[in-house]
């Protein structure tokens, strides 16, 4: 289906978007039982998921509070986690930065990891989109998947204290990030960040203020771009 | 173990702003200016290196068992790692590795 007027994109980006609610739905129940397991009430638990609107960086802050690490660290991790939605805006710029500055205040609110895979992969399919369909098309993608975020975690939050300890949900955190780190290894490099960072994270489990974080996490960060470096060098030198 | 109100509502404050600062940087504020290179290539690997910085602790020496290793949890999460890299489906992973600890813990338990 190629888009022709505003409302075909709006609708294009909904029906693009609809298979994420099944992604969308467990996500942010899981936010919400664990956040009331942690002692947090039901308002507390919606406010956090409207206000940040961000599954990753929620779970990092929520484990890492329930250790009472400093709250700088708190910060620090929560929005490292979230670093990747300066490279969602960054590469999104150059489809809709003549937008409307309130059109892209917005968007950024609603930059999400599928808002964002799934207007990329549409902007770069049909290039010849006016800046008003690409806008109309990324909250189309936002309005299968937002309003559910915001009602599951009420869900979840709901249901959340009624679940008793032997279900063991303090592992659900850490079954999740592995599952979604998986998605992440597309290049050699990554693996390296995420092979150097866990054994840094082992090796300064004992840094007071849970620094070790940081500092696993910036190795690790540095060990990637080294990789990279390396490896373009060595395809350059092979060619 | 409670979380402290004032400190949550900082948090949940301070990190909706950041968090829409690091959405709006670029599409609002920056525009089409070039970022240096070096950073682009260190942003890349950051949610790769984080978040396996935080789970590693967790699934050597979970908290829920006093730190002591546990054999149905480090199970689940190599079994959630593998069926993620294999199938590259978030949610399928996630399925495998609670039903490889509900299994584990029921036998082992």
């Amino acid at each position: 289906m190629t888009i022709t007027t505003t409302k075909s994109a709006f609708r294009k980006g909904m029906a693009d978007a609809a298979p994420f609610v099944l992604v969308i739905i467990p996500f942010s129940s899981l936010f919400g039982i664990l956040a009331t397991e942690a002692g947090l009430s039901v308002f507390e638990t919606l406010a956090f998921s409207v206000v940040v609107i961000a599954g990753a960086a929620q779970f990092t802050a929520l484990q890492l509070m329930q250790e009472h690490a400093p709250t700088a660290i708190v910060l620090a991790s929560a929005l490292a986690v979230n670093l990747r939605m300066a490279m969602y805006s960054a590469s999104l710029t150059p489809y809709i930065g003549a937008a409307p500055l309130w059109q892209r205040a917005f968007a950024a609110y609603l930059t999400v990891d599928q808002s964002y895979v799934c207007s990329m992969a549409q902007y770069e399919k049909q290039p010849d989109m006016t800046i008003q369909q690409r806008m109309a098309y990324f909250f189309g993608c936002v309005t299968p998947i937002v309003p559910l975020w915001y009602l599951f975690t009420l869900i979840g939050a709901m249901l959340g204290t009624q679940i008793p300890d032997s279900w063991a949900l303090d592992f659900a955190l850490p079954i999740t990030f592995l599952a979604m780190i998986a998605p992440m290894f597309r290049t050699p490099a990554h693996v390296v960040a995420a092979l150097v960072a866990s054994a840094a994270s082992l090796a300064t489990a004992s840094m007071p203020y849970s620094l070790g974080l940081i500092v696993a996490g910036m190795v690790g960060m540095m060990a990637g771009a080294r990789t990279e470096v390396w490896l373009d060098r060595r395809s350059e030198g092979a060619a | 173990m409670m979380i402290d109100k004032g400190t949550l509502w900082f948090v949940i404050i301070a990190l909706g702003i950041g968090s829409f600062g690091l959405r709006f940087v670029f599409t609002g504020l920056v525009g089409d200016r070039e970022m240096p290179a070096w950073l682009l290539r260190h942003l890349r690997y950051t949610a790769v290196a984080i978040l396996p910085a935080l789970v590693t602790p967790q699934v050597l020496a979970p908290a829920a068992t006093g730190g002591q290793f546990d054999p149905a949890r480090f199970a689940a999460a190599a079994v959630a790692l593998t069926v993620g890299i294999v199938t590259k489906n978030v949610l399928v992973a996630i399925i495998s590795g609670g039903v490889t600890l509900y299994g584990l813990l029921w036998l082992l338990g």
